[in-house]
């Protein structure tokens, strides 16, 4: 029994990882821009299909690895340049419009070049348990990737004049620009780098739920969960509350609710944070002048 | 004068649209317009909620499928006949609706996109949940019987069940109009604009708003209904996210608060994938994509919204010469012209009509 609860807690680790990296991203457009990127998954997917074209190609794992998030980047960047800038202060309804556009464009393409049949995604780590068989080779290598690419996010923002420009331009737009930030594509680059970190994300969890148009559908709902839950205007709540979705989503699938309603456990924590504590664990509370 | 003459113009297009397709259409082109019926009654549903009340809601799939399957499980299992499964399915839908709206309450217009928008990638697996299987059938889901034509008519059972849809179409129709126009639709549209400023003004802000979510979630859960009679058949895979997505598709290229416009997202959420799966299996939502931001930029009121223009135009232009302005909003409200002042002084639009009110 505790054996088993353990073995749950460390897969859910494990995945909750790829939910912190998708909730991280999202996080990171929401406080830029106050937007809810839905198109965050079908764009992690489509990058995890740009791996796998290089990968095909003959590339070795790590340089198409590489490929897809620069090609990402790139991708993130021109959405933000061509769909988003034109929106800034429009209603919400057109910006959620925007997105659902985004999100069938995107699905429908990668249905379209690479077709819909699902396919295996090869892992670059060792295939046999590890930690004493409670974890596979692949899921300690996707978390020790997950945990770097959130370390060099943190020292990213926190060290380096870049993203301290970031870090401001999402604070106080209007000051950041009078001090010289190009605010503009502060967002744009914002916009990038949640797009490369969600190829990152794509490509952890490829092995594990084989790729598919429709792979990062559910993913995207905890990791919503997880940024929710974590607060979704701090991206170190977002990361804890994913792993946190991650552990609940193991742990009530295999004792609580069987796993036919894993998504709606994370509709369940989704409704359960926004009705309880809207800020999440660790968000701020925002108050606003009329 | 144009006033005047404006329901018996609708009364008979109306009735040309109900008598021709039936007299002239095969029953697949039929079964497909009933279909568009659907839709039409599903968005109105979304838009009397996002358009007019500004709560964005990405999951009233949901509400559709509850809607289908209450009437499916009543056919099935207790061998209700197909009308009498309407009224039960109103009242399912309107009081999830209404439990539903309650936290929708607290939810900020993107958190409402989010949350509705988990609510409809969740409920195929609510609906393939083994306990509930004994009545929804699981994955197989559940096979209804087509209608007969009443009264031995001399009807097709597509014919019958077309105008059978129109029918309950046309009430519904005439039911969300005058709500919208009166003092209901009012609040909903005061509270879209300026929540707190409604609220200041004496609107009972969570009484509206779950109101609003009960009655839209009964509009497009009797469109459920009459869906799944039509198709005959309900499962969990039929009611995928990508309902919820293809409502709002409709709703945005329609006009979110334009009552006809929701027969234009109908039709086009209904042909469209028709045409664009020539092309592609990929094709329909590309298309629908590439349209849904197109709408976003270049026609953000929907073709609803345009024509409504257009038509305000071409009217403004005759009713000028006789120096009587026309009507000033989407909704003009000429039972009680207090109310068209402070719409102009909003928006100014011909120095005309502002000397007017001034």
């Amino acid at each position: 029994m505790l054996a088993g609860v353990i073995h749950q807690i460390m897969s859910g680790i494990a995945t909750g990882g790829i939910y912190a990296s998708v909730a991280l991203a999202l996080v990171m457009i929401y406080q830029a821009t106050h937007h809810v990127n839905f198109a965050q998954g079908e764009m992690a997917t489509f990058s995890t299909y740009i791996a796998l074209t290089f990968i095909n190609a003959g590339f070795p794992y790590w340089i198409a690895f590489t490929a897809a998030v620069v090609v990402s980047f790139a991708i993130g960047v021109a959405i933000e340049r061509v769909l988003m800038r034109p929106l800034a202060n429009a209603p919400i309804l057109a910006s959620v419009g925007v997105f659902v556009g985004l999100l069938l464009i995107v699905n429908s393409l990668s249905g379209w070049f690479f077709d819909y049949t699902i396919k295996q995604f090869p892992t670059p780590f060792p295939d046999r348990p590890m930690l004493g068989g409670y974890l596979s080779g692949h899921e300690l290598g996707s978390t020790a990737v997950t945990l770097i690419v959130l370390l060099s996010v943190y020292l990213f923002f926190r060290h380096t004049r870049l993203g301290l420009a970031m870090r401001a331009a999402a604070f106080n737009a209007t000051s950041s620009r009078l001090v010289g930030v190009r605010v503009g594509w502060m967002l744009a680059l914002g916009w990038g780098l949640a797009a490369a970190i969600g190829a990152v994300a794509g490509c952890m969890v490829a092995p594990i739920v084989f790729l598919d148009p429709n792979m990062m559908s559910g993913i995207l709902l905890y990791a919503f969960a997880g940024a929710l839950l974590g607060g979704i205007d701090n991206p170190l709540g977002a990361v804890l509350g994913g792993f946190a979705v991650g552990i609940i989503e193991n742990l009530g699938g295999a004792y609580l609710v069987g796993t036919e309603l894993k998504l709606t456990l994370a509709l369940a924590i989704i409704v359960m944070v926004l009705t309880i504590k809207p800020t999440g664990l660790m968000g701020r509370k925002v108050y606003s002048r009329v | 004068m144009t006033n005047m003459r404006t329901p018996w113009l609708i009364a008979v297009l109306v009735l040309l649209a109900a008598i021709v397709p039936v007299a002239r259409f095969t029953d697949y082109h039929l079964f497909q317009l009933t279909m568009v019926v659907v839709y039409a009654i599903a968005i109105l549903g979304l838009s009397l909620l996002t358009g007019f009340n500004g709560q964005i809601s990405l999951g009233h799939g949901a509400f559709y499928a509850i809607g289908a399957y209450t009437t499916a499980i009543l056919m099935t299992t207790w061998n209700m006949p197909y009308w009498l499964t309407l009224p039960v399915s109103a009242v399912v839908c309107a009081c999830v609706g209404f439990v539903l709206g309650l936290p929708a309450l607290r939810l900020g217009g993107l958190y409402l996109a989010l949350t509705t928008f988990a609510l409809a990638v969740a409920i195929p697996q609510i609906l393939k949940y083994k306990a509930f299987e004994e009545w929804t059938g699981g994955v197989q889901g559940l096979v209804i019987d087509k209608p007969d034509a009443p009264f031995g008519l001399p009807l097709s059972p597509d014919q019958w069940l077309y105008l059978f849809t129109v029918a309950i179409a046309v009430v519904l129709y005439i039911v969300a109009w005058n709500i919208v126009r009166g003092r209901m639709g009012r609040a909903m549209m005061a509270i879209r604009d300026h929540a707190m400023a409604a609220e200041a003004m004496g609107i009972n802000l969570p009484i509206v708003k779950t109101r609003a979510f009960a009655l839209s979630a009964m509009y497009t859960g009797l469109a459920g209904s009459l869906g799944a009679i039509a198709v005959q058949f309900v499962a969990p895979d039929s009611f995928q996210v990508f309902v919820s997505i293809f409502l709002f598709v409709g709703l945005v290229v329609g006009g979110a608060s334009s009552i006809g416009g929701t027969l234009i997202g109908a039709a086009f959420i209904e042909f469209i994938p028709n045409l664009a799966d020539k092309v592609s299996k990929a094709a329909p939502s590309a298309v629908y994509g590439v349209i849904l931001i197109a709408v976003m930029f270049l026609m953000p009121a929907g073709a609803g919204g345009f024509l409504h223009a257009m038509w305000r135009k071409l009217f403004r232009a005759r009713s000028g010469q006789d120096g009587v302005p026309g009507p000033v909003e989407a909704v003009s409200y000429e039972s009680d012209p207090g109310l068209t002042v402070p719409a102009t002084a909003l928006k100014p639009r011909s120095p005309e009509t502002v000397s007017r009110n001034d």
